[in-house]
């Protein structure tokens, strides 16, 4: 073993490496061009602008956002425990952690967790977005001038709905906090019970309809993203991981769509009120 | 049988191009594809027309320089086939086929279906190798393989860089390949020194090349002639996080 890999192994610094390597070969070998490119500085800082970092930051704070889902929909199913208990529960939310904490401060810790997440996603949505437009001309998967087999060979309508589904789902969260939790947009009666809110709202056709529409493109968005968040991570380790990763997001999407709609269709249908 | 091609015409990669349309009489169903576009050129120098030019060598599916998107899809209706060894058979008499070449920013169009695929060579020059020492053959048995990380790597070192994994995929992505060349690498005892900075070289030199990042669709693996499995991205995108959070380049 050469004095370079004897070198590196003891070190295990990749720059000592190619360092040592460069000096033990002649100047006049190609070679010593090659180890400046996969060695020169810089490939950090460069890797933490890459498109892989940024997916993982978007699965992160896709995940984050899943869990805090399924607290969410966790504390709905309350309303069937009748308005006292779902009251109850919503005002628990502003105690909890006192007097540790300020009357609401997990709820605000919670929220800012939120906003950021909610901001760090869309930032590298849309910077992924530019990239992904610019390395097919701006034209996707269409850029192919024959109209033949145009959505792809095995491609998901999830997958490809990413993008516009996110943008949906964008809409619906700020027209959701509006309603129910800003009590500002209040069709069927504003009121200070949430439960009363929730009843007021979806005894409407149309507010039923809009979240049953905004919760189907949460759960394709949902189908896919839980997926490739766990890729994105390095998750999907074998054919048998990628299988049992749809698996799970095909799971996490169906609660998460069946257990938010249940409140509103049984509003609708009158069975609590 | 007899087919008529509409495929992409380009006469250099300023010029603009455009889809043109060609009749082919007596194709034997027995012909591989490329055999029917040289009766094709047969055609046209014989009228004292510009053959059509395409890329092509072995002609036996592993040199991975045939490269044709086929009625949309890249290398055409067969799973897991090059486009030369797809036949006619697979087409039917009267058929119109619709035949481009691979179409990203970063692969430029030389000529009709021939497209520049440095990029890629570019990007095993970044990281795609291990620093070994040169002299004497070592021991064969110096250094062990379990069995297990040996079919890993293979299945990784199968990928022919071809490229249709950048034509079929909607970002115009480059991970099947550049993850299948990092875990060919770094699968072994021998790609374990440099596979952090491999990660990140090759990572870094893919997006250099202007291809997009990976959105876990999958088109790319159902193109890909040689079948390298999506879990070649997931285990660079491991590769890189891990290089970023041991802090050792």
């Amino acid at each position: 073993m050469s004095m370079a890999v004897s070198a590196a192994w003891g070190m295990a610094k990749d720059r000592a490496c190619a360092l040592s390597l460069r000096l033990v070969r002649s100047p006049d070998r190609s070679y010593g061009e090659v180890m400046v490119v996969s060695n020169g500085t810089g490939q950090r800082s460069r890797a933490l602008r890459s498109s892989v970092l940024l997916h993982a930051v978007m699965a992160v704070s896709g995940l984050i956002m899943v869990l805090f889902l399924l607290a969410h929909m966790y504390g709905n199913l309350k309303i069937f425990e009748g308005r006292q208990a779902f009251d109850g529960y919503s005002e628990y939310l502003r105690e909890v952690g006192e007097p540790l904490l300020p009357r609401t401060g997990v709820l605000w810790i919670i929220r800012v967790v939120l906003l950021i997440s909610v901001l760090v996603h869309i930032y590298a949505a849309f910077t992924l977005w530019h990239r992904s437009r610019a390395a097919t001309a701006g034209a996707g998967g269409w850029r192919y001038e024959t109209t033949k087999n145009r959505r792809g060979v095995q491609r998901s309508y999830a997958s490809f709905t990413m993008r516009w589904g996110g943008v949906v789902v964008g809409l619906f969260v700020i027209y959701h906090l509006l309603h129910l939790s800003a009590d500002y947009v209040a069709p069927g009666g504003a009121s200070s019970s949430p439960y009363q809110r929730m009843v007021n709202g979806f005894s409407i056709w149309w507010v039923v309809l809009s979240y049953v529409i905004a919760l189907i493109a949460l759960g394709f968005h949902l189908r896919h993203g839980v997926w490739s968040a766990f890729a994105s991570l390095g998750g999907n380790s074998s054919v048998a991981r990628r299988r049992g990763l749809n698996q799970l997001a095909t799971v996490v999407a169906l609660l998460i769509l069946v257990g938010f709609l249940i409140p509103p269709l049984v509003i609708f249908a009158g069975w609590v009120r | 049988m007899n087919v008529t091609l509409r495929l992409w015409r380009q006469h250099d990669q300023d010029a603009a191009g455009r889809m043109v349309s060609y009749g082919v009489d007596g194709i034997s169903a027995d012909m591989s594809f490329l055999e029917m576009l040289d009766v094709l050129n047969e055609q046209l120098t014989a009228a004292g027309d510009d053959p059509v030019a395409f890329d092509n060598d072995c002609r036996e599916g592993i040199c991975g320089m045939c490269s044709l998107v086929i009625n949309g899809i890249a290398h055409g209706p067969e799973g897991r086939t090059a486009s030369c060894q797809l036949y006619m058979r697979h087409f039917h008499d009267g058929d119109t086929i619709d035949i481009e070449p691979w179409r990203s920013p970063s692969f430029p169009i030389l000529r009709d279906l021939i497209v520049d695929r440095s990029a890629f060579d570019r990007i095993i020059q970044a990281g795609g190798y291990i620093s070994a020492p040169t002299g004497a053959a070592p021991d064969a048995a110096a250094m062990l393989v379990p069995k297990k990380d040996a079919d890993r790597a293979f299945d990784a070192a199968i990928c022919i860089g071809c490229g249709a994994c950048v034509a079929a995929c909607p970002n115009g992505s480059a991970m099947l390949f550049t993850g299948a060349k990092a875990t060919h690498l770094g699968a072994l005892p021998q790609g374990q020194i440099e596979r952090n900075s491999r990660a990140l070289a090759m990572g870094n030199q893919h997006d250099a090349e202007g291809f997009g990042g990976c959105t876990e669709i999958g088109e790319c693996t159902a193109v890909c002639p040689v079948g390298i499995p999506l879990d070649m991205i997931s285990r660079l995108n491991g590769d890189v996080l891990s290089a970023l959070r041991h802090n050792s380049t």
